[in-house]
This record gives C-alpha cells, structure tokens and sequence, in this order.
C-alpha cells in the first residue's frame, strides 16, 4: 500500500491538494479565503494532469532535428500532448473564474462592508426586517 | 442520409450564437438593437434546429451522426453528435430561451440600466452557446470548457441586476457551482487517465474493457460518483439546492425564466449522456449510481416541495418548485431503463416550457402591484393583467399534474415507466406525494391571485397594461403548454427514438 503511495507521489500530492483546496472552498467563511481554495483544488489538478502526461525520456511534442538534415518522425519518442493541452485549458478557465468571483467578492464588499459570508446574510437579513416594520408603520399611520 | 446542410447545424448554431455574442458590444444601443438582434440570433438558431429535426426524424435509418471538428479523424479529434433526442432539445431550449427573452422584455429595461443591458444580451448569447454545445458535444473535455462559460454567464446574468441582494446570491451560487465543476473535472482526469480518451464512444469501449476484466473498478466508482455529484450540484438536485431560490428568486425576470428553464437541464442532459454514452446502463447499474440518484431524486421532490410551502415570496417559491421538478428528473433517469430516461427527457422540455411561463406570469403579476412580490401583495392582480394570471394559473395546474395540461403527460409518463422497474413502489409514492404537495403551495398563490380585493385594484394597479409583446409570450407559452399535454405522444415516441440511439 505504502510502496504504491510513494511510486505515484505526484498523484498522491494532488488528492491532497485537491482535498485542502475543497474544504477551504466549503468551509472557509471569508471569502477570498475561498477562492484561493479554489485555486488549490483547480491546480491541484493541472498538476495530476501534468503528472499523467509525463513520460520519463520523452521529448516535449515538438519534432526534433534527427542531425541529418531531416525531422524524427517516431511518436514512442515524444509525449502525448493532450495532457498539456489539458491543463493549458483549464488555467484559462481558472484565471476568468477566479478574476468572476474577485470581481463579484468587491461587489458585496461595498454592499455589506465584510468579506465573511456570513455576516452578509446577517446584515441583508437585518436591513429586510428593517424594511418590513417601517412599511408596517407606515401602514398603521395611514390607518389611525 | 442527411443532406449536407443538415448535417452542418449542430455546428453552425453554435457558432451563429458565439458570433452573435461577439457581435452584440459594437452594436448601435438604439431602441434597443442589440436585444432584438440576439432574439433574431436565438430564432434563426430555433429554425435551423427545427430543420435538423425535421430531416433527422425522415432519415430512416441513420438517426444520428457524428460532425468531426477541423476534420480529424475520431481519437484524436473533437466532435459534435446529432440525434433527434439532441436536435429536439435544441429546439426547445431555443424557443424557451427566445420567449423568456420576449416575454420579460419591458421588465428588462426596468430593471438592467442601458449600458448593462448590452452586456446582458452578451451573456445570454454566451449562455445560449455554452447550452447548445453540452447538447450536441461528444466529447467530455468539451463538455468541460462549456460548463465553466455556462456558470460564468449564468451567474453573470444574476448579478445584472444591480443590487447587494443579486451580488450575494450570485457569488453564493458562483461557489457551489465552482465545487460543482471542480468536480467534475477532477473526474473528467481521473477517467482520461484510466481509459486515454476524451470522446464518448471510445471512453465508452475502454470502460467496457475495464469492467469485464474487472480492472480498476474502485477509480471508476469514484469518477462516476464525482462527476455525478458535480453535475447534481449544478442542476440542483436536492441536498445541493440550497443556492438556487436566492438566485433565481433576487434575479431579474427574464434570468430566472431562463436559469430555472434551461441551465439546470443542459446539466442534467451531459449528466444522462455521461450515464448512456461514457458509462452505460449496465455499468451504472454494476456502480449501484442508479439507486443513489433515485433516493436523491424522490428527495428532492419531497423536500422541494416543503420548502416552496414556507416561502411567501412567489418568485422564490416558484424556485424551490424547481427543486422539486428537478427530482421528476432524476428520478426518471434513477430508474435506468430506456422508458425512464425517455421520461425524464420529456419532462426536461415540459419543464424548460412551463418555469419560464411562471417565472413571466409572476413578473407580470408583481409589476401590477408595483414590483412587490409578497403572494398577500398580489392579491386581486389577475383582473388587471389577466394574461399574466391565465400563465400563472395554467402553469399552475400544469405542476400540479391535472390532465390537459403539459406537466400531466411527463407525470404519466413517469408513473408508467415506473411500473417496470424494481422501485416501482417508492416511485409512485413519491409521485402521489409530491403532485399533493405541489397542489397544497401552487392553490393558495392560485385564490390569492383569483381573490377580489376592490381597494387595490381600483387604487395603485389600475393603470397598468401589458405589451403587446408579452401578451404575445404568454399567447405562446399557453398554446406550447396545451400542445404538450394533449399531444405528446409523437414526441415521446421521438424521444425513446433519441434514447435508443445515445
């Protein structure tokens, strides 16, 4: 078991990376706190990926000079280059999200005054009771 | 065989909807240009998708085809998948979205200012892509890039309407559906690692090897169960649910028609293409995600229900509503048979055509009685703007299953595809409770609309009429809704053709 967990070390550090950067996107109140979570979770995975795709004594997918003038053509001499293309994805998409969620996170922070999400839903809760009783009071003026 | 330019729609309105989003910013913002120049986009989308259904349903024979992208062969390349199960979905998503748009256009411009506005029809254009493409893409990473843009958008037009309120529910909902697709992407690797490919057919092959041979079972229990759960929480399935009333209720009209209407069901729909074309029934059944999804299903039903009894705001109790008819789904494809998933099928359209009509109504009725939308403060509204009512009332009856209307012909389908399967109990349980339990919230919103109440109407309410065009919305909606439920046989019939082929 334990043999197996130090031969895909890689893999092994990024569950537990993806893991830390999940609880912290759950659980984490504030909120910057967890969109770095989930910049863990997301790199985490590009370095699963980036593991997976890497093949000891393989070149980069580039055709190499074969010294005579001509290319080498032989694919058992380069890696696959999905994986790469993979993660080359899913950075792109990370970096609009993370920029998305930043951008909505000032939004409430100018609301609200705090970054914890919590505290948001205490005062958006407050200011509709607020609301409320003054349009009770409002109604009981117009009665009297 | 396909004709050549049938055999080219399912990419060209994908990209018609991306180069209309492209587009819409340098458009001229006079008399409202750029929201009329994406409604012709989503409609010539709309026919284009109807002309792909028309020949895929006279093509005999072949009743899907694969569209390579740039023309590399399959192992290696990207490809778009057409059947008649993907061109009926995009028709209905198209004509969904295009009423949703038409129907909420003055309450628009209420509430998203003009420079907003522009940037609103981007996202629906954007939205409008991503869903198209997670009905026709076949391959998985695809699939992937187009659920980001989907919850980009989809939060995006949330957050539109400016208002602490809408920031909040949109970076609450931005959050589970970023665990939600953090997930699914941790699986589409995982499953990339133990079968090398990223297009259906061919994970679907590899997955074949693996379970005859029982290799590698444990990792692929744990993709399935990831994706799985991923893909729930993005279309709200039950305990994944509690995002979806603030942001569909604190949201615009016309976002909520469309977020409850369409962006929940182009998940479900990767979600049943992940079970019938990456997995298949067997091995969903070997993986016991079938039994899973149904408890969560009847779940949901159950507690949605529950849930939209104790709102007194109407739009957010229409949302929880959603809740529960997301249920109606899953628990149609929880009962993994060809006659379940078809079900679930046809209640995704009747669904996507009945959310948005209340979504509309409740609109309608709200702005009569100056934008308040506490269900005591509507009392009386039916007699002013009575098409609204005529879509509240008919959506109503249509949730709560009564014969005629749309919701009744998936119900039937459902309770029927339930008897030959082995939940057959706890299915029609679940379904007896839950249409009770529509009826017991949908009612009282119903008598309070119906109520007469002289003071407001002859007061602030009286001067109110509704255009021309959302008279004209609603005119559609109703007609859609007693198409569905009156005929619906042909169309079911289509859709197990759909599901025969996936």
């Amino acid at each position: 078991m334990l043999e197996k967990l130090f031969l895909n070390h890689y893999e092994a550090a990024a569950v537990i990376l993806s893991g830390i950067g999940l609880t912290n996107l759950l659980l984490q109140r504030n909120l910057i706190k967890k969109i770095i979570g989930l910049n863990i979770m997301d790199t985490a995975v590009y370095l699963f990926l980036a593991a997976k795709g890497y093949v000891e004594g393989r070149a980069a997918p580039i055709l190499l000079e074969n010294g005579a003038g001509g290319w080498l053509r032989s694919s058992a001499l380069y890696v696959n280059p999905v994986p790469a293309g993979l993660v080359l994805t899913g950075i792109v998409v990370s970096v609009s999200v993370t920029a998305f969620a930043l951008a909505l996170t000032l939004k409430v922070y100018e609301a609200y005054g705090t970054l914890n999400i919590d505290e948001a839903l205490l005062k958006m809760t407050q200011e509709q009771e607020e609301i409320e009783s003054e349009i009770e009071n409002a109604e009981e003026k117009v009665l009297v | 065989m396909i004709d050549t330019f049938a055999f080219n729609i399912p990419f060209a309105s994908i990209f018609i909807m991306m180069i209309s989003a492209i587009l819409t910013p340098i458009l001229p913002k006079k008399n409202r240009f750029p929201e009329k120049f994406s409604c012709y986009a989503i409609g010539t989308v709309a026919i284009l998708s109807a002309y792909l259904l028309y020949s895929l349903s006279n093509s005999g024979q072949s009743l899907s085809f694969n569209f390579a992208m740039g023309h590399f062969p399959a192992p290696w390349g990207n490809e778009l998948r057409a059947g008649p199960l993907e061109a009926v979905l995009s028709l209905v998503f198209c004509v969904a979205m295009l009423l949703s748009l038409t129907g909420n256009f003055d309450s628009t411009a209420e509430d998203i200012p003009t420079n907003r506005r522009q940037i609103f029809c981007v996202l629906v254009n954007l939205l409008m892509a991503s869903l198209l493409a997670l009905t026709y893409t076949n391959d998985l990473f695809t699939a992937y890039v187009f659920i980001e843009i989907n919850t980009i958008a989809a939060c995006a037009i949330v957050a539109v309407k400016e208002s602490p309120e809408t920031a909040r529910a949109a970076l609450r909902y931005l959050i589970m559906s970023l665990v939600g697709s953090g997930l699914v992407m941790i699986s589409i690797c995982l499953l990339y690692g133990l079968t090398g490919h990223l297009l259906m057919q061919n994970m679907h092959g590899a997955i074949q090897v693996l379970v005859t041979t029982k290799n590698y079972l444990l990792p692929l229990t744990v993709s399935l169960a990831l994706i799985t759960v991923g893909l729930a929480i993005k279309s709200a399935l039950y305990p994944f649910a509690f995002w979806l009333p603030d942001a569909h209720g604190s949201s615009t009209n016309s976002s909520s028609a469309i977020l409850s209407g369409l962006v929940l069901k182009g998940h479900i729909f990767i979600l049943i293409k992940v079970f019938y074309r990456v997995f298949g029934l067997d091995v969903i059944h070997l993986l016991k995600m079938d039994t899973v999804i149904f408890i969560l299903g009847v779940s949901a039903m159950v507690m949605g229900s529950v849930h939209a009894m104790k709102q007194n705001n109407i739009k957010k109790m229409i949302a929880w509503s959603s809740v529960a008819q997301v249920g109606y789904i899953f628990l149609g494809v929880g009962l993994n048979t060809v006659a379940g998933v078809a079900a679930a099928c046809l209640h995704i359209i009747i669904h996507a055509c009945v959310k948005p009509m209340l979504f509309t109504a409740a609109g309608g009725l709200s702005s009569v009685a100056g934008h308040k939308k506490g269900l005591h403060e509507l009392m009386g509204t039916f007699y002013i703007n009575r098409w609204a009512g005529m879509g509240l009332i008919t959506g109503a009856c249509s949730m709560m299953g009564i014969p005629a209307f749309a919701g009744f012909a998936s119900k039937l389908s459902l309770t029927l595809s339930s008897f030959e399967s082995r939940f057959m109990f706890w299915a029609l349980a679940a379904l007896a409770t839950s249409s009770v339990l529509n009826a017991l919230y949908y009612v009282p919103a119903v008598i309070v609309v119906l109520t007469h109440n002289k003071k407001t109407v002859s007061s602030s309410m009286g001067e109110y009429q509704p255009s021309k065009l959302y008279k004209f919305s609603m005119f559609v909606f109703l007609i859609l809704n007693f198409y569905l439920g009156l005929f619906c046989v042909p169309l079911l019939r289509l859709i197990t053709r759909g599901v025969n082929v996936l």
